[in-house]
């Protein structure tokens, strides 16, 4: 009894894995769905519409882009091979993310760059100020001598004065 | 030497600022300009290259069959297209502009557009020509300088002649 069950189990295993094997379309055969065609959409732009992702955009021509995308998907094209087909149908500007070369480098160094030079000159600035502090205390005795340097400076003094007179007739 | 280079970064970012900003600001391709050259791959497999063209007046229609506005004209273009056929010296070209294959043949099914078209690949044509939108025309005469642009649709086919008609002998 025990000997036959296990033959038909068996049986009925091989049969399970003859089936999935015999089945050569099954990844393909079966319908994309939606989230698998934005999956890819959203990597990719309106060529028509300015700025929308083809996933948000809602224009007829990006419903037939999408019904694109769908149909590759069912007949088992790769991601790498939609984005292709894309760019050679419409041109780099569909991709999310520019390629890498020619002029399009500049999209990718010119941040590095910007933020690298605005580093540099943070880092040249507070030098200059630290060095400025280093040097304040030893030009502090002539100053002491002659005064506070605000009370040197005749534009504050004037600008002190002006401030004093408009809040004296404001009163 | 700092300061040469920190300048130097400055202009050079606004340089190209400017020429993005110039070239984005640029209209069409205008009246009296020369044609762009370019290369169509027809969807029956046909190549046009304009440069082999010249000598012929040449009409060169963006469209697309997600365009509503190019559907008016659609029919009046072939009707001009078959008007001028004897002559052999009209060239019609129909460019498909940032479209999806099926849906192109069936709308030139649907308009029974018979003159050679082609899809815009990488949209190379398109902006070359600087269009802003379809259905744009341009009508380039025998010396391959833009005759004519019309920005939308032609109103009618007595419209379209009225425009070949002139370059012709």
């Amino acid at each position: 009894m025990m000997k036959k069950n296990r033959i038909l189990l068996s049986g009925i295993g091989l049969l399970a894995i003859l089936l999935v094997l015999a089945s050569p379309g099954f990844a393909q055969g079966s319908d994309p769905t939606d989230d698998e065609v934005n999956a890819i959409a959203s990597q990719l732009y309106c060529p028509v519409c300015e700025n929308i992702p083809l996933d948000a955009c809602g224009t007829a021509a990006c419903e037939q882009w999408r019904g694109i995308i769908r149909d590759q998907l069912a007949q088992g094209w790769t991601e790498d091979q939609i984005k292709d087909y894309f760019v050679a149908q419409y041109g780099d500007r569909v991709l999310a993310e520019p390629p890498r070369r020619g002029f399009n480098w500049l999209v990718y160094i010119t941040p590095v760059v910007v933020l690298i030079g605005g580093v540099v000159l943070l880092w040249l600035g507070f030098s200059k100020w630290r060095q400025a502090a280093q040097e304040r205390p030893q030009a502090a005795p002539t100053n002491t001598a002659q005064g506070s340097p605000e009370a040197q400076d005749e534009y504050i003094r004037k600008v002190e004065k002006e401030l004093k007179q408009r809040s004296r007739s404001s009163q | 030497m700092k300061k040469i280079l920190l300048w130097g970064g400055i202009l050079l970012l606004f340089v190209v600022l400017g020429v993005g900003l110039y070239r984005s600001q640029q209209g069409q391709v205008g009246v009296g300009e020369p044609a762009p050259d370019f290369e169509l791959q027809s969807f029956s497999g046909e190549t046009y290259r304009l440069a082999d063209l010249e000598g012929s007046v040449i009409v060169v229609n963006f469209w697309a069959s997600w365009c509503e506005s190019c559907k008016p004209e659609a029919k009046d273009l072939e009707a001009a297209y078959q008007y001028y056929l004897s002559r052999g010296d009209v060239i019609f070209l129909g460019v498909d502009y940032v479209d999806t294959e099926p849906e192109a043949l069936a709308y030139l099914e649907e308009f029974e557009i018979t003159y050679p078209n082609g899809p815009d690949l990488r949209t190379e044509i398109s902006q070359a020509f600087r269009i802003r939108g379809v259905p744009e025309t341009f009508v380039i005469d025998q010396n391959g300088k833009i005759a004519h642009l019309q920005i939308g649709p032609f109103q009618s086919l007595d419209h379209i002649l009225s425009v070949i008609d002139p370059l012709l002998d």
